[in-house]
């Protein structure tokens, strides 16, 4: 196929997709002149081309379709009939050009009369007889001297001779505008004549007072627009694809680097290798950009979907959409497409109920679909959201007893929301009636099948009455994934950190120990009973270096176990050593491998070496079929218990010092690890130890806190932009989900309180304290600024996680902290007259209203002083920072970034010294 | 233009030794030679392969020659070496004893498969060259790897 035909192809196709969101839009808000022209822009230019390259069936619908939003743009009324035709032809017209490239660039035979017909019909209404009259009329008179120009066929309906364009033309140039009767002037003087262009018919009819305003937007917006174009360039994404590997290489080669010279001391390339590391990882994430689209693009289909089904099924419904700028990989995008398209359907036919049901529910009778989409931490969520009736328990109980999913009895004892989690089971369809759209029960099975093949998850939570809300998991990008490292049978395995829930380590003879019904072993945890599976038996290996005699004598109740979760399934993996956590890139497996389902692909670690990367899919599977059906049994009791609605943190459960058990958020550990009690180094009274080709500093949990003097010991590394510290502590207890509720606050120096965790009162350490213990030059300035006053910071932050730990580094600063956890709140405290702040630092990407909200009150209420706006962020992407500039704030911090946080601060305060 | 299927002329051989055997490799299809270092063994892999190796930072699939012809050899394993190959964008490595040199042998002294030749090598074998005192048997690599993924789709 031609170049200019590929091009043509993907331009057009794109193109129909805008139309088909504009069209949904217009017919909502018929006025809006600005999308009428937008459409027939696109529809005419489609036309152009279609004409240009040869295409005369394509062309001939594409003009049908033109002339009717033609006349809807001279003020003709929008009806339904007409959009619902005008969608009709887009679909005609998207079928055509698939055919045409399957063909190559072969139009497919056939009519489009029908539609050709009925557009016909619907744009010239009465006239149409007159018209195609006055065209013949006009044909016949095509030998007469007056006409200058002749074309050789037939005028199509809405087509205009050459003359009354040449007239046209004339009289435009006399009154700047022709009159309004004949739009169609301008469509086709467009394209024959693009000097005619200027005579711009405005709907005049619609709105004339507004017209200046009007079109002064209308020609902002066109410029904006064309800025935007300018700015991008269109690559092959092959090109990209190879960059992204390149890439990989990159940082593989970068790690084994980092490798070969943490073995050296004191190595030359220390320092060059350092920044080649930083260029590196800045690479990895602006290739990544590259590849990061909108999820507005997978949303695109979607309006014109819900409006079809709409009337389809007599129902009003509005579909929000909210996010629709936020940023993913091209590949997850691709793959979430059909997910997503499937769940708003669903959301539609069955959330919603009819418009009797609803107005008889007291609800308004337009029902609302929200589809909304976030960052947070490396994912990305999205939520589609319905006000409808809600998933009917009841009806998925008899399901679950007919399927035989589960018993009665065992249903009595689930919670609500885990008896809904059924309806991602195959065969689970709670709809009455089989609809063409949903209802044949193979959908949510088949979403969550789509959606955990990429690593995301899917949840869904309802309250009848109310709707229900589901809500998708995945991560941003498929090549590199976090993954946890573990060994078995002397080989070394990675398991995607997405489906690891917890590490669990069993030992004889304690609370967590392995236990056997029959010979299958189960773990007791937290009270419920957990099936286990080691990973050397599911893969069949033994390490060879160990007779079976010695493997005898090893005890058989302990290991470790990397408790997964995959969709439904809960388990315990059993494996002999975890070594650490490593952002790993996925490679493919060779097809001589692919026959293999337990590994999902391969990878080069840092140390050089290839490691298996197991299929989390592969090993549920395994774990399933290889079980007895007792077993089963309790894994779903064991899996009941384990699902608390309460929104959970995840707590890294130490010891150190005292017998008092320690916890610390997990996010904020970087990693694990044991050091030799030989490898520390004492230099300058601190401790140090070579930690990746750097000296990292160890603290103590307290002053007279004793280390070991021999064998290992056990400490968690906190990295902070670059640096990082080792906590030395006596024991890695657990990592738990709990609800993290600081209930009795301390004065105590290093700790933000206790808390209740697994039924222990528990410290929550406060790592604030510890990194400035670590590196002297933490919080230096401090010293400088104490003979100031305490200046007023207002921080507004909904996570009350970044409140703990952020606050103190607030305070160390210097400044008075008062903690806002909404837009609301934090107006609520501007408001007060007798206080000002000097500072307001808020999160710009809190659900609902968020900092820029808060900003733009701000700047609008100089009642509030102007404070010096600092805002955050956990995720840092060029758009944010353009927000953040527009919105006047003074500067954009990663919620991460400590330091970078407290010279923002400082900076503010030197500003406003200065203007004072 | 394949080398192979020019009649006339002669073509270059990577020659290696399998199991005693001596084997010949047409020079354009090997990419390179090296040492097979720290495998990772596969569990539930096929028992031909070896494992999975890094050769500069790409994932190559060892494939030991010796189990795929059903060899037995008394070298040492820790001296053995593999031929890189590359197939259909994948890297693969055949484990082999030794390499020997590169030969320029003309198709006039190549012979197609003796019909009492072990079904598992003539599979593999693509003819086999009489040379001054032993035969050096041809190993068509897109045999030995189309063979073996058949066998996995099976």
């Amino acid at each position: 196929m031609d170049d200019l035909l590929q091009e043509f192809l993907t331009e057009t196709s794109e193109s129909l997709d805008v139309v088909d969101v504009e069209l949904v839009r217009f017919e909502q808000e018929p006025n809006n002149a600005e999308i009428l022209d937008n459409i027939f822009r696109l529809v005419h230019t489609i036309k152009g081309t279609c004409g240009f390259l040869g295409l005369p069936r394509l062309e001939s619908l594409a003009h049908a379709a033109e002339t009717l939003m033609g006349k809807y743009r001279d003020g003709k009324d929008v009806t339904e009939e007409g959009v619902s035709l005008i969608l009709q032809s887009i679909d005609r017209l998207k079928a055509i050009l698939m055919e045409l490239e399957q063909n190559d660039g072969v139009e497919p035979e056939g009519s489009d009369s029908d539609l050709i017909d009925g557009l016909n019909k619907i744009s010239l209404g009465e006239e149409a007889v007159a018209a195609g009259a006055a065209a013949k009329a006009e044909k016949e008179k095509d030998d007469a001297p007056i006409v200058v120009q002749t074309l050789e066929r037939e005028l199509l309906p809405g087509e205009v001779s050459l003359e009354d364009l040449e007239k046209a033309f004339q009289e435009a140039e006399f009154e700047g505008f022709p009159e309004d009767e004949d739009g169609n002037v301008e469509a086709e003087a467009k394209a024959e004549e693009p000097v005619a262009e200027a005579p711009k018919p405005e709907p005049v009819k619609k709105a004339p007072p507004k017209k200046p305003a009007a079109k002064a937007d209308d020609a902002a917006a066109g410029d904006g627009k064309q800025s935007v174009s300018n700015q991008s360039l269109r690559v092959n994404v092959d090109t990209l694809e190879d960059l992204m590997t390149m890439v990989s290489e990159l940082v593989l080669t970068r790690n084994q680097l980092l490798e070969i010279v943490r073995r050296h001391e004191d190595s030359e390339f220390k320092v060059p290798l350092q920044r080649l590391s930083n260029v590196t990882g800045e690479l990895q994430e602006g290739v990544m950009k590259t590849r990061m689209q909108p999820i507005g693009n997978a949303w695109q289909k979607l309006p014109r979907i819900v409006r079809d089904l709409a009337n389809e099924l007599d129902k009003d419904i509005d579909l929000r959409m909210l996010g629709a700028e936020t940023e993913l990989d091209r590949q997850v995008l691709d793959m979430i497409k059909d997910p997503l398209t499937h769940m708003v359907r669903n959301s539609a036919d069955h959330g919603l109920e009819t418009k009797a049901d609803r107005l008889a529910a007291g609800k308004p009778e337009k029902g609302v679909v929200t589809l909304s989409a976030y960052h947070e931490g490396g994912h990305i969520i999205i939520e589609i959201q319905d006000d409808g009736r809600g998933l009917n328990i009841e009806k998925i109980k008899d399901k679950i007893v007919s399927n035989g999913l589960a018993t009665e009895s065992e249903l009595e004892a689930m919670p609500e929301s885990q008896i809904q989690k059924f309806i991602f089971h195959a065969g689970l369809s709670t709809a009455e009636k089989v609809t063409s759209v949903s209802g044949r029960g193979v959908g949510m099975d088949v979403v969550r099948n789509n959606i955990e093949l990429i690593g995301g998850t899917v949840d869904v939570k309802s309250t009848t009455g109310k709707g229900s809300t589901f809500t998708i998991k995945i991560p941003l990008t498929l090549a590199i994934v976090s993954a946890l490292i573990v060994e078995a049978a002397g080989d070394r395995f990675a398991i995607p950190q997405l489906s690891v829930v917890e590490l669990v380590q069993a030992e004889s003879n304690s609370e967590h120990r392995i236990e056997h019904i029959k010979d299958t072993p189960v773990l007791r945890l937290r009270n419920k009973l957990l099936p286990l599976v080691p990973l050397s038996k599911m893969l069949g290996i033994r390490n060879e270096n160990i007779s079976p005699e010695e493997e005898e004598v090893r005890p058989e109740d302990a290991g470790f176990i990397v408790v997964m979760q995959v969709g439904q399934q809960s388990f315990g993996v059993v494996v002999d050593g975890v070594f650490h956590t490593e952002e790993i890139v996925v490679k493919p497996m060779s097809s001589a491998l692919r026959n293999i389902n337990m590994f999902s692909g391969n990878t080069i670690l840092g140390d050089g070496s290839v490691i298996m990367i197991v299929d989390p899919n592969g090993v549920a599977n395994g774990v399933s079929s290889g079980m007895a059906d007792e077993l089963n049994a309790m894994e779903e009791t064991a899996h009941v218990a384990s699902i608390n609605d309460d929104p959970t943190t995840s707590l890294l459960l130490f010891r150190a010092g005292n017998d008092v058990p320690k916890a610390v958020p997990l996010s904020l550990v970087t990693r694990l690890e044991e050091v030799a009690v030989t490898e520390i180094e004492t230099s300058n009274d601190r401790q140090l130890v070579q930690y990746r080709g750097a000296l990292m500093p160890l603290v103590h949990m307290t002053e007279d806190y004793k280390p070991r003097e021999e064998g290992s010991q056990p400490m968690l590394v906190f990295s902070d932009a670059g640096r990082s510290m080792g906590l030395l502590v006596d024991e890695i207890v657990d990592i738990v989900d709990d609800n993290l509720q600081i209930e009795v606050s301390t004065e105590e120096l290093g700790l933000l309180g206790s808390a209740v965790i697994k039924g222990k009162a528990t410290e929550i350490i406060d790592i604030g304290h510890y990194l400035p213990m670590a590196f002297d030059d933490w919080f230096t300035h401090r010293d400088d600024d104490a003979q100031q006053t305490r200046r007023r910071l207002l921080y507004v932050d909904s996570s009350e996680f970044f409140q703990n730990m952020l606050t103190p580094v607030m305070r160390a600063a210097n400044f008075s902290v008062t903690v806002a956890s909404s837009v609301e709140d934090a107006l609520e405290i501007l408001d007060n007259k007798d206080i000002f702040y000097d500072v307001v630092v808020a999160d710009v990407e809190m659900r609902g209203e968020n900092g820029f909200d808060l900003a733009k009150m701000i700047n609008d209420r100089p009642v509030y002083g102007h404070p010096t706006m600092i805002a955050i962020s956990s995720v840092c992407t060029p758009t944010l920072v353009a927000r953040c500039r527009e919105n006047k704030f003074e500067d954009f911090v990663a919620k991460f970034d400590r330091p970078g946080l407290i010279s923002a601060l400082k900076e503010s305060t030197s500003e406003q010294e200065l203007a004072a | 233009m394949n080398e192979e299927e020019h009649a006339t002329d002669s073509i270059q051989y990577v020659t290696v030794v399998i199991g005693g055997q001596l084997f010949g490799l047409p020079i354009s299809k090997v990419h390179d030679v090296f040492m097979p270092e720290s495998i990772t063994r596969v569990p539930q892999s096929e028992s031909e392969i070896a494992g999975v190796l890094n050769l500069r930072g790409r994932i190559v699939t060892a494939i030991d020659m010796r189990t795929l012809l059903g060899v037995e050899s008394s070298e040492e394993d820790a001296s053995r070496m593999a031929v890189g190959i590359d197939y259909k964008g994948e890297s693969y490595g055949f484990i082999i004893d030794r390499v020997g040199e590169v030969l320029n042998l003309s198709n006039d002294s190549k012979e197609s498969n003796p019909s009492n030749l072990d079904r598992r090598w003539t599979n593999i074998s693509a003819g086999v060259h009489r040379l001054d005192g032993e035969l050096m048997v041809i190993l068509d690599v897109e045999r030995v790897l189309g063979d073996l993924m058949s066998r996995l789709a099976a």
